[in-house]
């Protein structure tokens, strides 16, 4: 096998793993979504907040250790804040993201399937069409590279994850008293 | 092995799972997990294969280019695991309106069907204006501790927030 089929049969395994474990978690529904949107049901938050603790400890402990490499993203205020709220927008009114939306289909979602996936491709579409536009105006507003919150802090990456983890728990652990 | 067919697990261990997956991806395939350039490929696809040579040559696609990758095939793979687990468990169902939806709009399947593609273009739009989704920042990103992907998902959840309030508050 090539290397770049062995690449691609790597992305569908983890896919099939990934697409399990959304389904397994009830965040492929509409319903699960939306109620998180509505602040009714919290399995959204408990899912992705236990994801990035797990996920923060093993990969800054594992890149400490030499065994992978990060690759964070560039941003700016005018990308990522006005972008997250348009996206927050269809992520409401849509009821999945474009994970969720694929693990809906797996389950039988019609309205992901017939109107929901092609919105997402359109909208896609139209930014390729804004892009010169917008790339070197708004996108770069409030620009700030690829910080991450050490840096920020100027800060051992310890001193953030620790306290990180401990915090992010605590919410954890506070939405679960609360008996959300 | 009766975990692997209930329908539903607890939201901490399926946290668990997919913060142990993308050490794995990072391993491996040195990727982390995302999905939303792939909707961008696909449409970059699309406008090839619908106007052929005459498609414009556009800036975007020259970043982001329409070809199937890792990723493609991880939102394949998501398909996949999610029929898998939901025929295993017995919960695999067509439904065309969620409950939800329609406890508060009716069983209209074009209103449905219209919110959803309305939907989508705001959501294929602002993943590709915040550079991100769910995954790629709210998971992948957060954990690697980089302020865009904070920003990106607090602002996730400030706009769906605010508009889920507005629909359900305020239309419905």
């Amino acid at each position: 096998m090539t290397k770049k089929s062995k690449e691609l049969l790597w992305g569908f395994v983890f896919g099939i793993l990934f697409g399990f474990l959304l389904h397994k978690g009830g965040v492929t529904s509409y319903d699960v979504i939306v109620g998180q949107l509505l602040l009714t049901d919290f399995t959204v938050i408990k899912i992705i907040l236990t994801a990035v603790i797990t996920g923060m400890l093993g990969i800054h402990l594992m890149r400490h250790l030499g065994w992978l490499q990060f690759s964070v993203k560039p941003g700016s205020w005018g990308k990522n804040a006005v972008g997250g709220l348009i996206f927050g927008v269809g992520f409401a009114l849509l009821g999945y993201c474009p994970g969720t939306i694929a693990g809906a289909i797996g389950g039988g979602q019609l309205d992901a399937l017939i109107s929901g996936l092609a919105g997402i491709i359109l909208g896609s579409w139209l930014f390729a069409l804004v892009y010169p536009r917008v790339r070197s105006g708004i996108l770069m507003k409030g620009d700030f590279g690829d910080l991450t919150l050490p840096k920020l802090f100027k800060v051992n990456e310890w001193v953030v994850i620790i306290p990180f983890a401990a915090l992010l728990s605590l919410v954890l652990y506070l939405i679960e008293r609360a008996g959300l | 092995m009766n975990f692997l067919l209930e329908s539903r697990w607890s939201p901490y261990i399926v946290g668990i799972g997919i913060g142990i997956l993308s050490w794995v991806t990072l391993l491996i395939s040195s990727k982390p997990l995302g999905c939303s350039t792939t909707f961008a490929r696909g449409a970059g696809m699309l406008e090839k294969l619908l106007k052929g040579k005459k498609a414009q040559d556009r800036l975007y696609f020259h970043e982001v280019a329409p070809k199937v990758d890792w990723q493609f095939m991880l939102v394949i793979g998501i398909v996949i695991g999610a029929f898998i687990s939901a025929l295993t468990s017995n919960s695999f169902a067509f439904q065309l309106i969620p409950n939800t939806w329609s406890d508060a709009f009716g069983d209209g399947i074009l209103l449905r069907l219209i919110a959803a593609l309305i939907g989508g273009i705001f959501l294929g739009f602002g993943a590709r204006w915040a550079d991100g989704c769910t995954s790629g920042h709210g998971i992948s990103g957060t954990m690697q501790l980089a302020v865009s992907s904070w920003i990106s998902a607090i602002c996730f959840f400030i706009g769906g927030i605010l508009m889920a309030f507005f629909l359900y508050g305020i239309v419905a």
